[in-house]
C-alpha cells in the first residue's frame, strides 16, 4: 500500500518535471517547482516507512519549510525585482519597480 | 543498518529514476536559453539530488544540498539574473571546445583516480580498519542515532559544528551590513535611477548597479 502511494507520486514527479521542461511561461515553472518540491517532501515521508526508517519524517518537515520560503523568496522577485524590499502593500514606487511580468 | 544498506530491487529502481530525473534535469538546463527557467530548473536538480542523498542514507548531505542548493542558491541566482540578461547569448560552436575538453579532462582524471579507491564496504581499507571502526562499535550505545557521519558531525563534533555554525552566521552578517539595507541597499538606488536604466540591456549595463 505505502509502496503503491509512492509509486504514484513518483509519477507524479515525472509529469511535475515535464511540466517544469516545457512550461510555456514562467508561472508555470515556478508552479511545478513548487509541487516538485511537495511531491519530494511526499516522498521522503513515504520511503522512511517503505525502507523502514519514519524518522526521515523530521527531514521531510525541514523540506517544506525550505520549500516554502524559496516559493516565497521567487514570487517576491516577480513581485518587485529585487529581494530588499519589505513585503508591505504595494506602494506606487514599488508598483513602478516590478509589473509581474518579464 | 545492513538491511537499509542493502535495500531491494523497489529501492534500486527508486535510485535509477532519481539519477534519470537529474541527468535529464542536467540536460535541459545545458540546452535551454531562459536564463529564469535555468534557475528554477537548478531548483529542481536540487530537490531530486536532496531526495537521492537521503534514500542512499547520507542524511546530512541531503540536508545541506536542501538548504543551500533549493533554498539558498536559487535566491542568489535570481538575484544575479537581476544584474544581466534575462536570455543566455547563442554561443558559437567553436567556443565550445575548449570547456568540452577541459570537462573531458576532468572527468578522466576523476576516473582514473577513482580506480584506486577501495571497494565499497572492504573490511581491511582504512576508513574501516582504524578509529572508524571504534565509532562504529560505539556509536549505538553512545548516541542511539543509526547514521554513523550525522551522529560524529552533530554529537560528537557537536561543539566544533556549532563554531562553523557561528562564524558562517557572522560572514553572513557581515555581507548584508556592507551591502545595506533600506535606503542605502541596492533596490532602492535602482529604484531612484531613471526607468530607462533599471531595465537591464542585454550585456555590459551592470555598471550602474554596483
Amino acid at each position: 500500500m505505502t509502496f503503491a502511494a509512492l509509486v504514484a507520486i513518483l509519477i507524479g514527479m515525472c509529469l511535475l518535471l515535464l511540466r517544469a521542461l516545457i512550461g510555456p511561461t514562467m508561472y508555470d515553472r515556478v508552479l511545478a517547482v513548487n509541487s516538485f518540491g511537495t511531491k519530494t517532501v511526499l516522498v521522503l515521508g513515504l520511503l522512511g516507512y517503505v525502507m523502514g526508517r519514519p524518522d526521515f519524517l523530521d527531514i521531510a518537515i525541514l523540506y517544506t519549510l525550505i520549500n516554502f520560503v524559496s516559493t516565497i523568496a521567487i514570487l517576491k522577485f516577480f513581485r518587485y525585482r529585487s529581494f530588499q524590499v519589505p513585503l508591505v502593500r504595494r506602494t506606487d514606487a514599488a508598483s513602478r519597480a516590478g509589473d509581474g511580468n518579464a | 543498518m545492513t538491511e537499509v544498506m542493502i535495500g531491494g530491487t523497489g529501492t534500486a529502481l527508486i535510485n535509477i529514476l532519481f539519477l534519470g530525473m537529474l541527468f535529464v534535469v542536467a540536460l535541459a538546463i545545458a540546452r535551454l536559453r531562459s536564463l529564469f527557467a535555468i534557475v528554477m530548473l537548478s531548483g529542481v536538480y536540487s530537490l531530486v539530488s536532496a531526495a537521492w542523498y537521503i534514500l542512499v542514507d547520507a542524511v546530512d548531505v541531503g540536508f545541506t544540498e536542501a538548504a543551500v542548493g533549493a533554498g539558498m542558491s536559487t535566491a542568489v541566482l535570481l538575484g544575479a539574473m537581476l544584474l544581466t540578461a534575462r536570455t543566455a547569448k547563442p554561443e558559437k560552436p567553436l567556443q565550445r571546445l575548449g570547456p568540452l575538453v577541459v570537462c573531458l579532462a576532468t572527468g578522466v582524471m576523476l576516473i582514473y583516480g577513482s580506480v584506486d579507491l577501495p571497494a565499497l564496504g572492504d573490511a581491511t581499507s582504512p576508513a574501516n580498519a582504524g578509529i572508524g571502526l571504534t565509532y562504529l562499535k560505539i556509536n549505538w550505545y553512545d548516541m542511539g542515532v543509526p547514521n554513523v557521519v550525522t551522529s560524529v558531525l552533530a554529537s560528537y563534533r557537536g561543539f566544533d559544528t556549532l563554531g562553523e555554525t557561528a562564524v558562517v552566521f557572522t560572514a553572513g552578517l557581515a555581507v548584508a551590513l556592507l551591502l545595506g539595507f533600506g535606503e542605502r541597499s541596492l533596490a532602492e538606488t535602482l529604484k531612484k535611477t531613471p526607468k530607462a536604466e533599471t531595465r537591464p540591456a542585454p550585456r555590459g549595463k551592470d555598471g550602474n548597479a554596483a
